[in-house]
């Protein structure tokens, strides 16, 4: 796993700093953060907004704000957008060699799910979060192909989403945007309308675990979730706004996936790209294990029937999380090598494996793996 | 940052059930399959098949919370907890009912009753030279495109029908043309189909039509045997000619800008397998097994053309168990009357099928300009106009757009052009997959709205559609699996 943040003594850190790192003289003891582009950075004459070294640094020496005593910068290339905190907390919120890169802005979230991997919390951090992902958006290079939104639920940003998604546009234009929301909020139509038409390269990803209230309610732990995020799903689609479902694989969820997939295409076939992913085991999904967890050979059946019904329609189809010694041969064509770069890890088990190349590996935050995972020779 | 204090604790199924202690009904209905199963089909035509007795249970409030069937119906519109998802039910029934945005869709040109063929099934026909007589004048062409681009219709099918309509291929080339002409001014796509028996292409109709991309439908109706009983081309083989047409064309145009239709006759009833076998010998991926317009001129050869429902019934069932054979040893062959009942029961969206939808086809997606001038509501109303009975006759081509299309004749075909509203259609659980034909009715009963227990188009269309679903039953996956990728296309 590669570490995205890390913490130095603060000096003259005001309030947090979002730059980019540009080439230093030293680059394995200290690192200069700007905004200014790389190609016009000129440490002489170029504004430095801040320097990150591991040494010591005084207080009579700068002349711009330092974090010292960093334990190591070997994470850290030029062109990584990092925000520093007066705490001299040193967040990389963009890795410039990353496909994987997001709008991180909240850990907030109105629903409570069962296996949710990153727990919600329920803090203030919508401007906190917000004022460093505008300042992202002046420094993230134009051929970025795709950035995430994530949290917590991005729809309790209220107008902040909005003007987040316009400001990606005016300065990423040709950038997918992909957001994970849980869809609750676009239920209302006047709240979905103000969404028609700032964004065409957002994709919104929406999960949704059964074909029924009762199941889904439960598994979200929201009542009504079920009712408004189809709801949600189709006020997205009157506006023009492309949405894709998201399916977690657990023991609640597996026994009515043909069924729901028989719902997504008579209910929602308007979606672009219906996504089966595999349980990640971390946040509350350990404190759940009896509700949830089971061995992917178990749901291979109805997983096989979901997907073979819903291609055999027309619609996209993806596999994500799932290793392909666990997965039947025949799907291995819908697996997609969705674990983020810097969480995707190929265990002990997976020595001498033939297939590493096209399998997507597994999570490194993952505190349990399946007891099955074995080489394919 | 501040932290709130939220109960973040997990709570179990019952906190999420619904505060109602029991369900409420969404319209459905029902209707018996066999002695043990029955099917249940909702208001925008998801259905289940489920034990005899259940749409009762159902209504009575019977069906209890733990039973796998409960979710069933809840996810697929039948019962409601607490909140039903009406908007979602609109969205569907709209999508289901979206064939209506377009208005007339499919303009039929009769541009001749000429031809060279003496098929005898066939009502409208004649072998003659004399052109003034049998073929449309080029006025009459021109009034009825401009009819045709009065359509909301943003995709319009412009038919050449006859007769052989390529006996008159001056006239259709003054069509096309005129009608592109004017397509750009008024923003629609238009789609060329010739009706022909495929005996006539010279270098020019070949080169025409590949220019303009007009796709070719030709009649095939089995091995020669039985194409040449019933269609005669005088002095030659009418089968050996059509094979050879449908390869000239398909040299010329492409594999796929040629299909073909067989019509069943008397003859045609024993034959289902080598019929399909004929079409997979010429290179067809699929085959509509259509039965005879059991009226008009093709009951003067009562013999030859007339057979009940329960005959057919026979013939495409047969027909169809042979094409599923082909199916599960992988040759992919469809036949097209299930594909349109399948992608009724079993997609969410509308199929525009102008014999089997309600409102009928009849003016809202068809039209038929014949070669007299006359406008008629279907091909099968100018068909019954030639045994001399024109209640289907809208007016002549010169008349006002509105005065075709929404006249008096077309106000008393409404009243009974809608299932919804009939007599021994309304109340029946297959009816959103079903249509309502008045001229059918009318020719066959003797009025427009028909009497539904001795209806020929009842029988044969609920015969197919319980097959259909017994299929479904009693073979489940493999047949199902079929099915899906029919209506998947591929």
């Amino acid at each position: 796993m590669i570490a995205l943040r890390t913490k130095g003594l603060a000096l003259g850190v005001g309030d947090t700093i979002v730059g980019r790192i540009v080439p230093g003289h030293d680059a394995s003891h200290s690192l200069y953060v700007s905004k200014v582009s790389i190609d016009e950075f000129d440490p002489r004459k170029s504004l430095i907004d801040c320097l990150l070294t591991t040494y010591e640094a005084l207080e009579t020496t700068i002349h711009y704000p330092v974090v010292g005593r960093i334990p190591g910068l070997g994470h850290l290339s030029t062109g990584d957008i990092v925000a520093i905190d007066p705490s001299g907390l040193i967040r990389t919120v963009y890795r410039a060699e990353s496909e994987h890169n997001a709008f991180f802005v909240t850990d907030r979230c109105n629903s409570n799910c069962l296996m949710c991997s990153q727990p919600p919390r329920n803090i203030d951090d919508i401007d906190y979060h917000h004022n460093i992902n505008v300042q992202m958006l002046d420094l993230i290079p134009t051929s970025t192909q795709q950035m995430g939104i994530t949290g917590g639920e991005p729809t309790l940003l209220g107008p902040k989403l909005l003007e987040l998604l316009t400001k990606s546009k005016a300065n990423l234009p040709d950038t997918d945007i992909h957001m994970l929301s849980n869809g609750r909020a676009f239920a209302w139509k006047e709240f979905t309308h103000d969404y028609a038409g700032i964004n065409d390269r957002l994709v919104v990803g929406i999960p949704l675990y059964a074909d029924n209230s009762r199941d889904h309610d439960y598994i979200v732990q929201a009542r009504d979730a079920f009712t408004q995020t189809v709801l949600g799903l189709h006020n997205l689609e009157r506006y023009g706004i492309r949405v894709e479902v998201r399916i977690v694989l657990h023991k609640l969820s597996y026994l009515r996936l043909p069924q729901l997939a028989r719902f997504i295409y008579r209910n929602l076939p308007f979606v672009d790209h219906v996504a089966f992913m595999g349980l990640e085991y971390v946040g509350y999904t350990p404190h759940n294990h009896d509700l949830l967890w089971i061995e992917p050979r178990e749901y291979m059946d109805q997983l096989d029937e979901a997907i073979s019904y819903l291609t055999s329609v027309g619609m996209n189809c993806s596999i994500y999380n799932l290793q392909h010694c666990l997965l039947r041969q025949s799907l291995w064509q819908y697996s997609r090598k969705s674990i983020s770069d810097w969480k995707r890890n190929y265990p002990l088990e997976c020595t001498g494996c033939t297939k590493i190349d096209e399998c997507g590996g597994v999570f490194s935050t993952s505190r349990r793996l399946s007891k099955e995972l074995s080489p394919i020779f | 940052m501040k932290t709130e204090t939220v109960n973040r604790k997990f709570r179990e199924p019952q906190f999420y059930a619904p505060k109602a202690d029991t369900y409420r009904l969404l319209p459905y209905n029902f209707i018996r399959l066999n002695q043990f199963r029955e099917v249940l089909v909702n208001f925008v035509g998801d259905f289940l098949i489920v034990p005899a007795g259940t749409a009762s249970r159902v209504a009575d409030r019977q069906i209890v919370k733990d039973e796998g069937l409960y979710k069933d119906l809840l996810a697929n519109f039948f019962i409601y907890e607490d909140a039903a998802l009406i908007d979602v039910l609109a969205t569907r029934y709209r999508t289901k009912m979206s064939f209506l945005d377009e208005f007339t869709a499919l303009h039929i040109f009769v541009v001749t009753l000429r031809c060279n063929h003496t098929c005898h099934y066939c009502q409208v026909s004649r072998v003659t030279e004399d052109k003034s007589k049998f073929d449309m004048s080029l006025e009459d062409i021109d009034s009825a495109v401009d009819h045709m681009f009065r359509t909301n219709a943003t995709n319009i099918t412009m038919e050449f029908q006859g007769g052989e309509p390529l006996l008159a291929f001056d006239t259709i080339q003054y069509a096309i043309e005129r009608a592109l002409r004017l397509s750009e001014e008024h923003s629609k796509k238009i789609t060329f189909v010739i009706c022909t028996n495929a005996t006539i292409y010279t270098d020019e109709i070949l080169g025409f039509c590949k220019r303009h991309g007009v796709l070719i439908s030709t009649s095939l109706d089995g091995p020669n045997f039985i194409h040449d009983s019933n269609r005669k081309k005088p002095g030659q083989s009418s089968y050996k000619e059509v094979v050879k047409g449908i390869g000239v064309f398909r040299e010329h145009l492409g594999h796929d800008q040629v299909s073909a239709l067989m019509t069943t006759s008397t003859l045609s009833l024993d034959h289902p397998k080598e019929i399909i076998d004929t079409y997979l010998e010429n290179g067809f991926s699929n085959i509509f097994l259509r039965s005879i317009s059991p009226y008009g001129f093709a009951l003067h050869n009562a013999k030859k053309n007339s057979y009940d429902s329960q005959r057919f019934l026979e013939f495409y069932k047969k027909g169809l168990d042979y094409i599923l054979e082909l199916n599960f040893n992988g040759i992919h062959f469809v036949e097209d009357s299930t594909l349109i009942f399948l992608r009724k029961m079993l997609t969410p969206f509308s199929t525009g099928y102008v014999d089997l939808q309600s409102p009928s086809g009849l003016v809202n997606s068809v039209i038929v300009y014949n070669y007299d001038g006359c406008v008629y509501a279907s091909d099968e109303s100018r068909m019954l106009a030639e045994s001399r009975d024109r209640t289907f006759m809208l007016g002549h081509v010169r008349d006002s757009y509105e005065s075709l299309f929404f006249g008096e004749k077309v106000q008393k075909l409404s009243a009974a052009f809608c299932n919804e509203s009939l007599a021994g259609c309304s109340d029946c659980a297959l009816r959103i997959y079903c249509g309502s034909d008045p001229v059918f009715n009318h020719a066959t009963q003797g009025d427009m709205y028909g009497y539904r227990p001795t209806s020929g188009y009842c029988q044969k269309n609920m015969g197919i559609m319980k097959h259909l679903l017994q299929l479904m039953e009693t073979r489940g996956k493999q047949v199902t699996d079929i099915f899906t990728t029919w209506i998947g296309g591929k």
